[in-house]
Order: structure tokens, then sequence, then C-alpha cells
């Protein structure tokens, strides 16, 4: 029980260091936010009109003012995906930094919680995560887009995100240790931003050639993208709620593990 | 430095790690008595460095037994980790926090309540004189400034036993006189510090015994005068212009190495004053003009010669001209 109580103290000391951190150089934060906000005004300003018109009657004739409205309702909810992919390459960074600087090593050789490093990085991306959709989905509102979600469907929404930014932090959280260098882990979680234009972010996978059409279709970014398409503006989404939920607490298990590993192991040179 | 009324506070035998092929500690064995200073003195590369990190638990050894603080390390590496204290040669500062924050985080892994924490903090600041820079953030501190910090933090949680890997590295003269300063405070508050280092003069002033590691193994043992004695280099240059004073002067007394080019002699010489003078009056007597003198204190160099049969590498040439 004791251990326990430290245990959480420690985590929470270290959450502490990361909001700190935050609340330091909101820049970082800023950054983070900067790519999807512009991926979103690009999209829907530049190919959204064209785009829209493309997604089909249904879909456009559903929306209220056109098809570059269409389409903003449309991408909102793959921006939103791939903000927590930009979040997570902030986190492998910073997980580098530490890990190359001598503050972990210190910590290593302090009688605290060994997950309780890690823990604090996860936590700190959390709030990092929540602040980052926040701020996004403000943009898509200022720009016209309307959630039709229930309060229901608000909630599925929120606990989908969390347990999707939970999967790929933990795994940002072990690409970050993977490798010596800061610069290298900055480049490792780049796939996770390419995923989402391979899925069904900015298009409906229907519209793709054969091959790339199947690899969209079976990779984790597009049930999560089509669930939280689904809770938010209404389209159905079928059994990709459970395929979703599935690949995320796959990935959050198979990332812990992972990173718990790379923790211990971690040469201290 | 009172040892007659305690135990070894660090036991290490048959200590021994390789990475790979390569043998960094071939089995090495020490103890260290509490409340005093134990140097382990060597150059980069020779070890030093692995062995502070299996001491404070950060790497596991291949072999050998190891207690620490009365702990066994591979056992109960918790139970050592709450018993020491580790300043690595690499700072090991949050440089996004303040000094203060700097310092509170130690105390509250520490568990320290609030208040307790805070004051403890605003103690060591003061003490370490970093009261001025609380409050800025740790990137814009001096590098003797940070390694000030680095060790403060290390003392928040009072450690019996405190690692000290290069403590002086890379500081100028000033800001390693005031480190060696706060090393004797903590000695004589009780405090047992294991500290490695390549400069003799360094484990001359803080250790009360020294060992040396040479490529894995310890070479010898002992204190600061024990080396000493045993180590022959301690000599006297003379440079003489012109090469009849040289020849009589090379008569006259007992030279260890001549260069007839350079007319320069090596004398044999513990560094004491009067034997200097009685060489001078001699060679003043005999009336032979000495153009430059230089004498020369047996350094890492001529440890290392002693004990091991070979200098020093280069790698400590490289530590020295960066």
């Amino acid at each position: 029980m004791n251990a326990l109580a430290y245990s959480f103290s420690d985590s929470a000391t270290m959450l502490r260091r990361q909001l700190r951190h935050m609340v330091r150089y909101p820049s970082l934060t800023l950054i983070v936010v900067g790519m999807p906000v512009v991926f979103l005004l690009l999209f829907v300003f530049v190919f959204g009109g064209t785009l829209g018109a493309g997604l089909g009657g249904a879909a456009v004739a559903s929306g209220t003012g056109g098809s570059r409205a269409a389409y903003l309702k449309y991408v909102t909810p793959g921006i939103l995906i791939m903000t927590l992919a930009a979040v997570v390459q902030g986190t492998a960074i910073s997980v580098a930094m530490d890990m190359t600087g001598g503050i972990v090593a210190r910590f290593r050789t302090m009688s605290i919680s060994r997950t309780s490093v890690l823990t604090g990085h996860v936590l700190g991306s959390m709030v990092q995560a929540v602040l980052a959709i926040g701020l996004v989905l403000a943009v898509a509102v200022l720009l016209g887009f309307r959630p039709s979600a229930s309060p229901m469907e608000w909630l599925g929404a929120i606990g989908l995100l969390a347990i999707a930014s939970f999967a790929l932090i933990w795994l940002a959280v072990a690409l970050g240790m993977v490798t010596d260098s800061v610069e290298s882990a900055s480049n490792l979680p780049m796939p996770l931003i390419l995923l989402p234009f391979l899925g069904s972010a900015f298009v409906p996978t229907d519209s793709m050639p054969g091959p790339l059409k199947l690899f969209a279709e079976y990779q984790p970014f597009t049930p999560i993208i089509e669930t939280l398409r689904g809770l938010l503006t209404g389209t159905s989404f079928g059994n990709d709620g459970i395929l979703a939920v599935a690949w995320c607490v796959g990935i959050a298990a198979v990332s812990y593990l992972w990173a718990m590993r790379l923790y211990e192991r971690h040469s201290v040179h | 430095m009172n040892t007659n009324n305690s135990g070894p506070t660090i036991q290490v035998h048959g200590l021994r790690k390789s990475y790979g092929r390569q043998v960094v500690l071939d089995g090495i064995d020490f103890e260290v008595a509490q409340g005093t200073v134990y140097s382990l003195l060597g150059p980069n590369g020779s070890g030093k460095t692995t062995t502070i990190q299996i001491l404070s638990t950060l790497i596991s050894a291949d072999d050998g037994h190891v207690r620490v603080a009365g702990h066994d390390l591979s056992r109960e590496p918790d139970a050592v980790r709450a018993a020491i204290g580790v300043t690595g040669q690499f700072s090991a500062v949050d440089k996004f926090l303040t000094g203060e924050e700097n310092l509170v985080l130690m105390a509250d892994l520490r568990h320290m309540g609030k208040r307790e924490g805070r004051h403890r903090a605003a103690e060591l600041l003061d003490r370490f004189d970093l009261a001025e820079a609380a409050n800025k953030p740790v990137s814009t501190y001096s590098g003797g400034m940070q390694r000030r910090l680095d060790l403060a933090m290390t003392l928040v949680g009072d450690p019996q036993i405190i690692f000290l890997d290069e403590p002086t590295a890379g500081l100028d003269p000033r800001s390693r006189r005031t480190m060696w300063q706060i090393v004797r405070g903590l000695v004589a508050s009780g405090v047992t510090i294991f500290l490695t280092t390549q400069y003799l003069e360094e484990a001359d002033q803080l250790a009360d015994r020294i060992a040396v590691l040479d490529h894995g193994k310890l070479v010898a043992q002992g204190t600061a005068a024990e080396l000493k004695r045993l180590v022959p280099g301690g000599h006297i240059s003379l440079q003489f212009t012109d090469a009849i004073a040289f020849d009589k002067a090379a008569l006259l007394l007992t030279p260890t190495s001549r260069d007839d080019e350079a007319l320069t002699l090596q004398v044999p010489a513990g560094g004491d004053v009067r034997s200097l003078k009685s060489m001078l009056d001699r060679l003043d007597d005999a009336g032979i003009e000495v153009d430059g003198l230089t004498v020369h204190m047996p350094d890492l160099d001529d440890v290392f010669l002693a004990f091991t049969g070979h200098p020093d590498t280069t790698e400590h040439q490289e530590a020295i001209a960066r």
C-alpha cells in the first residue's frame, strides 16, 4: 500500500515537472497545434471545394453551405487524429531529450518508482493532447464545423480520443527511447503523421485504387477516424468502434511493455 | 578524519564488467571506511565511471560482491538507492526548470513534506551560493553553477554516501577550489565520499585513501603520502648557457638524464626547499652559472609509469586539451 502511494506520488511529481516545462515553453504546444491547423485550413480552403464535391451527393446534400462545408465536416475528425500524431511526435522528442541528458540517470539512482519517469511523460502528453485537440477543434468550429453529437456521443468521442492518445503516446515514449539521438527520435513518429493520409482522414477509402484501398481499410487509423467521425457527425461506423478500441488497447499494451523494457535496459552513457 | 569507530560502508570484492569482448573492470577489490574520502584515480577509459555506475545501481556487474551502506547491491538496490547520492560527469539537472524547482523536485522525489522540501531547497541554495539565481532557468547558469546545483540536488535527501564522478572536470581553477571546499565540508559532517578523478592533485587534496585504476585493474592503493613516496619522477631541470658549465654541473651533481644539445640536466629531488637550496649552494660554490631552473612534481604520468610500467595513455592528454 505504501509502495503504491509512493508510486502515485512519484508519478504526480513527474507530471508536475512536465507541466512546468509546458508552461515555461508554451511554444512547444503551439508548434504541435500549428501543423494540424495549417492542414485544416489548407484542405478546407484550397482542396475543400473540389474534395467536398467528390464526397458524393448524400454528403453534400446533408451539409448546409455546399461542398466546402461538407468537406470541413468530413475532414475535421481526421485532422483531430492527426493532431494526436503531432502531439506524440513532441512526446518522442522530449523523452529522447530526457534520456540523452543526465537527469534520468539521476532518477535511476534514486529510490523512486521505476515507472514514474515514463508515467510523467505520458500524463504530461495527455494534458498536451487535450489542449491541442481542444484548440484545433475550436478552429474547426470557427470555420463552421458543427458537430451533431448527443451528450452520449460526446462522451464516446472523448473516451475514444483518450484511449487513442494513451496508446499513441506510449508508442512515442518507446520510440523516444529506441534511438540514441534526439534527431532520429523526432523522425521516428513521422509515419504516424502520414498514416492518416493513407486512411480515411482526407478522402473515403472507397475512392482509392485496389492495394492502397486494402491497406487503408485495415490500418489502425481508419477505424479510429471512422468511429470519431461517426460519433461527432452522425455517419454510420458499424463495427469500426470495436476495431478502434481493439487497436488502441493492443497498441497501448505492446507499447507499454516495449517502453518499460527499453527503460530498464537503456544504456546510461 | 575519524575512521576508528566504524567499519567499511562500501565493500567491493571481485567486481567484473565487460561490454562484449572489451573488459572494463577485471576483478577489483576495495573497501571504503565510513566518513572518509576514497578516490579512484585513473585516465579516461580506465573504468572509473563504470565503477561508479555499478556502485550507484545504474548498471549491473557481471560478477563480484558489492555491499553499499550495509545492503547487498544486487538484492536490495532500492535500499542502496535510499542511502546514496550521485553526481555524475554529465550534469544531471533539468535545464528547463529553475534552480529552486530542481531542488524541490528532488525533495518531492525523496517524499519530503512540502514545507520541509522548500526549507531544504532554500538552505541548499544559500549554502551553494545560488540564492540569487534561484528563480532563473538552469539553462542560464554557468558551468560552475550547474555543477554546484547538481551537487546540491544530490544532497537534498541527506545521503550517507556520495558518489562524485570527476566533480571538477571542465571547471576553472576557482570553481575547482570551491568544489574542494564543499567536499571537505561534507566529510566534516560525517558523509562518506567516493570520488573519481584524473588529477593526482585533486586526490591528494581530498582523499584519505587513493586507488589507482588502470585498464580495469587496481594497480595501487594507499594514502596520498604513501603513493607519492612510491612514485619517483619529482625532479629539477637545470638549463645552462655554456657547455663548460654544463659539463661541470653534470660531474658535480648526479643527473638522471642529460640533454647535450639543449644543455639541460635532470636532477632527482623531492621538491622541498632545503634540498633545492643546498643544491644551488653547491653549484654556487663551484662557480657554475645556471641559466634556468624548473621544479617538476610527480604527476599522474609519473604515477602511471611507476605502477603500470607504461606511461599514461593519449586519452589523458586529450582530456587535458579539452
